[in-house]
């Protein structure tokens, strides 16, 4: 007896909410096996994590303020992905991003809110999406592999933004904390509601159904599409494969630069050291859980945003450390992509002499 | 001459795939010393056999003997026990690792500290002998495609091999490369290793074996002492009696031309010419095939002519226009269609649907897509039309791709490549691996392309089907066209054959005979 993996043939949709929803809940599970063994009980914690972030007003709105960069970010990486070029580059696009509006804010300053917020948006976009371009051409002219630049290119923005904080840019009355000071109003965002939700609600909005509708009914999000899955079939219908590489980077680099800019002129007022918090790399756990779908992204965001916020209050209210939340998410991608396998393949049990089978070729017929 | 037991011997093998006859019945066997050639066209079962006897498949029915003792392999580790050893088109080597690194790749019962000199130097001594200079602390990477292929061959001497399998060895080398791999493959032979030599190319095995065992279409061919026979008989071995069968295809005067390349030059994938100043036409109103043995050039001809593959030099026009180096796209607008071989890795786009992929060389044209859009109502209808008038068996037009059976995704391509009309349209390989209802529907529709004016290039390795369609055929020869027949149901498949093999005879030869008798 020998065990078989095949590929399923259909997957049907019940199989598709079946398997995430079980794949979560084992990861519940195990993160509550972990809890146990941290020294609290896993449903006193669950608790803690759904009353902080869902449990009132306040908890809904802070909730919110973190989904809104991991949507726009994953928008962005999911972007890159369904070409399947691998943009693990979001931090990185969304620090350069937050350096360009910056020095917007800096050295063209105008009282005008509206040019103002245009000029920061314009330049967050372009820095971003140069930033990513870079990796995207390197890939698309000389076949560099893109994970490893986008990833050099991260530490990279990292320490540009450590340059100029810590640097040239340093608040002088910041008591030495590497921050800028902060930017007037004409550079703030709106807020809503008297929460910390800022303008950037309205992106993480727009982007998920702008995109859904571009990969949906545009030529162009056909192409991507086509040469996501086949880009031999891509280039024999006379698609430029090279050119889209570029030009898909350059797009999920804006995304991310102008991810960086809400954060920036929304919610901290302020370039600091360690400004993103990850969300570039959490963006493409995102963007990975909602299988790339725009829709799923915002519930995915969401879900994350409650995890985040879940997970302060965690440390405040139980003394966890951050870094036992960071594991609960770690969990999770790892039950949930590892599902993913069973919707792809079925294991079945097989003789020996059948399994020798295995290795027949792929002999024109299929059945 | 020989009376002792030949190293291998295979007895009525059979295996079948899924309804595919791969070996029906072969017998095989290899002496002491010898190199036996194994020759066939792709699909005659060659791989098959040396899988079979690699321990990768496991035979449906007959005998395997090994120095006269019977074995059963479940694996390629049991053969390479009993002294089998392969060397693959595609080396199994760890490129990241030092050749004498791979040397010891897989080997049981080394001890915990590797004997680095002792492997050297056993390293050192096979090399001297054989004539496989390579330095055993190179990374693979580092290594020329010769080179690893040294290290390849290298790495089954030094796990005592004494039956070698090598496929299709002078594939991937330049000339002065095959010369050194026959010197060494010489020198094992006068050691008493016995060599399987796959190929397809008649010189090779002219010139190297001692005796070669001819496969077609998964059967026994022959098996023929080298010294006592031609490379004009061995083609025809190769590609078989002439079988025409009838087909409805109606006298129709040639068109204008509207596919021209003229001294085309391309190279191949690896970077080695592969089209050498090809010359062809096709015109309105005809099928012009494309006869050859496997992989001499006929896929690079096509990819070339329709913007796929870059011209080196020489020229391409459709309907007189120069569109040499063009984009894809121009061709595809200008009514230049292709069907290519490689269905699901080029063709088509497994994992989407039927529908999505019905449009792939349509999708920025009126009414599927308008502006920037698609319109997915128009796309729907589109493939409904496509799947019923090209009788597609699929669930719906949402189904994806990769569900569909063989048959059924050529005609899906089939309709999507003919739809409209094209000016000429390029098949590869458009009824292989069908069975007899689909090709049958294939080849009409390819006959009523060409009753509508349109040119169709063909390449097939069924010389009964290119003889039986085409108006006009070309064979081709280590990327030359070594002559067009104008009437290729008079000519005498002995002649393809000896064209197939590289003699060069002029166009005119046959129609002069043709119309004195």
């Amino acid at each position: 007896m020998k065990l078989k993996i095949e590929p399923r043939l259909s997957s049907s949709w019940r199989l598709s909410v079946f398997i995430p929803v079980f794949s979560l809940a084992a990861a519940l599970f195990s993160g509550g096996v972990f809890l146990y063994f941290m020294g609290v009980s896993p449903f006193q914690a669950y608790r803690v994590i759904l009353t902080a972030s869902l449990g009132d007003a306040y908890g809904l709105s802070e909730t919110v303020v973190k989904a809104i960069p991991l949507t726009m970010t994953g928008i962005a990486v999911m972007l890159s992905f369904t070409m399947l070029i691998w943009n693990i580059g979001a931090e990185g696009q969304i620090f350069v991003g937050a350096i360009a509006a910056t020095a917007v804010v800096r050295f063209f300053y105008t009282d005008s809110r509206a040019v103002m917020l245009i000029m920061m948006f314009l330049a967050a976009g372009a820095a971003g999406g140069i930033w990513a371009a870079i990796a995207g051409f390197m890939k698309a002219k000389w076949s560099v592999n893109e994970i490893i630049t986008t990833l050099m290119l991260n530490y990279i923005a990292m320490n540009l933004l450590n340059y100029f904080v810590f640097g040239p840019w340093r608040d002088p009355s910041s008591l030495g904390f590497p921050m800028t000071p902060p930017f007037p109003d004409a550079a703030r965002l709106p807020v809503f509601w008297g929460t910390r939700i800022h303008g950037g609600l309205i992106l993480a909005i727009i982007l998920p159904l702008l995109f859904w509708f571009v990969l949906k009914f545009t030529r162009w999000g056909y192409e991507i599409r086509v040469m996501g899955e086949n880009p031999r079939a891509a280039g024999f219908a006379g698609m430029n494969y090279l050119w889209n590489v570029v030009l898909v980077m350059f797009i999920s680099g804006a995304i991310a630069g102008i991810a960086g800019m809400c954060e920036l002129s929304g919610l901290q007022g302020r370039l600091q050291h360690g400004f993103s918090g990850g969300y570039g790399f959490t963006a493409i756990i995102v963007a990975w859980l909602a299988r790339l779908h725009p829709f799923a992204i915002v519930l995915v965001s969401f879900l994350m945003g409650i995890l985040l916020v879940g997970g302060e209050t965690l440390q405040i209210v139980m003394r966890l450390p951050l870094s036992s939340i960071m594991v609960l998410q770690g969990l999770i991608l790892f039950f949930v992509l590892g599902g993913e396998f069973f919707r792809k393949y079925k294991i079945r049990a097989v003789g020996a002499e059948e399994a020798v089978h295995l290795h027949a070729p792929q002999s024109g017929e299929e059945k | 001459m020989n009376t002792e037991q030949p190293l291998v011997r295979m007895e009525g093998i059979t295996k079948r795939f899924a309804g595919v006859t791969a070996n029906l019945g072969i017998d095989f066997e290899v002496r002491r010393g010898e190199v036996h050639a194994l020759l066939g066209e792709n699909g005659a079962g060659k791989s098959t056999l040396m899988n079979v006897l690699y321990g990768l498949y496991r035979p449906d029915s007959g005998k395997i003997y090994i120095s006269g003792r019977e074995m059963c392999f479940s694996s390629p580790a049991d053969a390479r026990k009993a002294g089998i050893g392969m060397v693959h088109q595609h080396f199994m080597l760890i490129q990241s690792q030092t050749v004498w690194e791979n040397m010891i790749l897989g080997l049981d019962g080394l001890p915990l500290v590797l004997p680095r000199r002792d492997i050297r130097d056993r390293i050192l001594a096979i090399s001297e002998k054989y004539g496989l200079q390579v330095d055993p602390d190179a990374y693979i990477w580092q290594l020329s495609i010769g080179e690893q292929q040294r290290v390849a061959i290298l790495q089954m001497l030094f796990r005592q091999a004494n039956i070698l399998i090598l496929d299709e060895p002078t594939a991937v080398l330049t000339p002065q490369e095959c010369e050194h791999l026959f010197e060494t493959v010489r020198q094992m032979t006068a050691e008493g290793h016995g060599i399987v030599f796959i190929s397809h190319k008649l010189d090779e095995v002219m010139g190297l074996s001692s005796r070669v065992t001819i496969l077609r279409k998964g059967k026994l061919s022959g098996t023929l002492d080298t010294s006592s026979t031609t490379k004009e008989r061995l083609a025809e071995l190769m590609v078989g009696k002439k079988m025409v069968f009838s087909i409805d295809k109606k006298e129709l005067a040639r068109g204008r031309p509207v596919l021209e390349c003229s001294s085309l030059h391309s190279l191949g994938d690896r970077g080695f010419p592969a089209v050498n100043g090809a010359s062809i036409a096709v015109h309105e109103h005809e099928i012009l095939g494309i006869a050859g043995v496997a992989g001499n050039g006929q896929q690079e001809l096509c990819e070339a002519m329709v913007g796929l593959r870059k011209a080196e030099s020489g020229s391409i026009r459709v309907k007189g226009e120069d569109m040499t180096n063009r984009a894809p796209k121009d061709f595809i607008d200008r009514g230049v269609h292709y069907i290519p071989a490689d269905r699901k890795g080029t063709g088509l786009v497994p994992n989407m649907k039927v529908s999505e992929n019905s449009i792939l060389k349509r999708y920025w044209k009126r009414p599927v897509s308008k502006g920037f859009f698609i319109k997915w109502s128009e796309v729907a209808a589109f493939a409904i039309k496509l799947v019923s008038q090209f009788s597609v068996s699929t669930p719906s037009v949402e189904t994806p791709v990769r569900n569909l059976s063989g048959g059924n995704l050529q005609k899906l391509m089939l309709g999507r490549e003919l739809s409209d009309d094209p000016a000429v349209v390029l098949a590869v390989h458009p009824t292989w691996g069908l069975d007899v209802a689909a090709t049958c529907f294939v080849r009409e529709q390819l006959l009523g392309h060409r009753e509508r004016g349109g040119a169709l290039l063909l390449v097939s390795e069924d010389l009964d089907e290119l003889i039986s369609m085409s108006d006009r055929l070309a064979v081709m020869c280590k990327g030359e066209i070594m002559g067009i027949l104008e009437r290729p149901m008079e000519v005498p498949v002995e002649s393809i054959g000896l064209m197939m093999a590289g003699t060069a005879i002029p166009e005119d030869a046959f129609s002069r005979e043709g119309s004195q008798e």
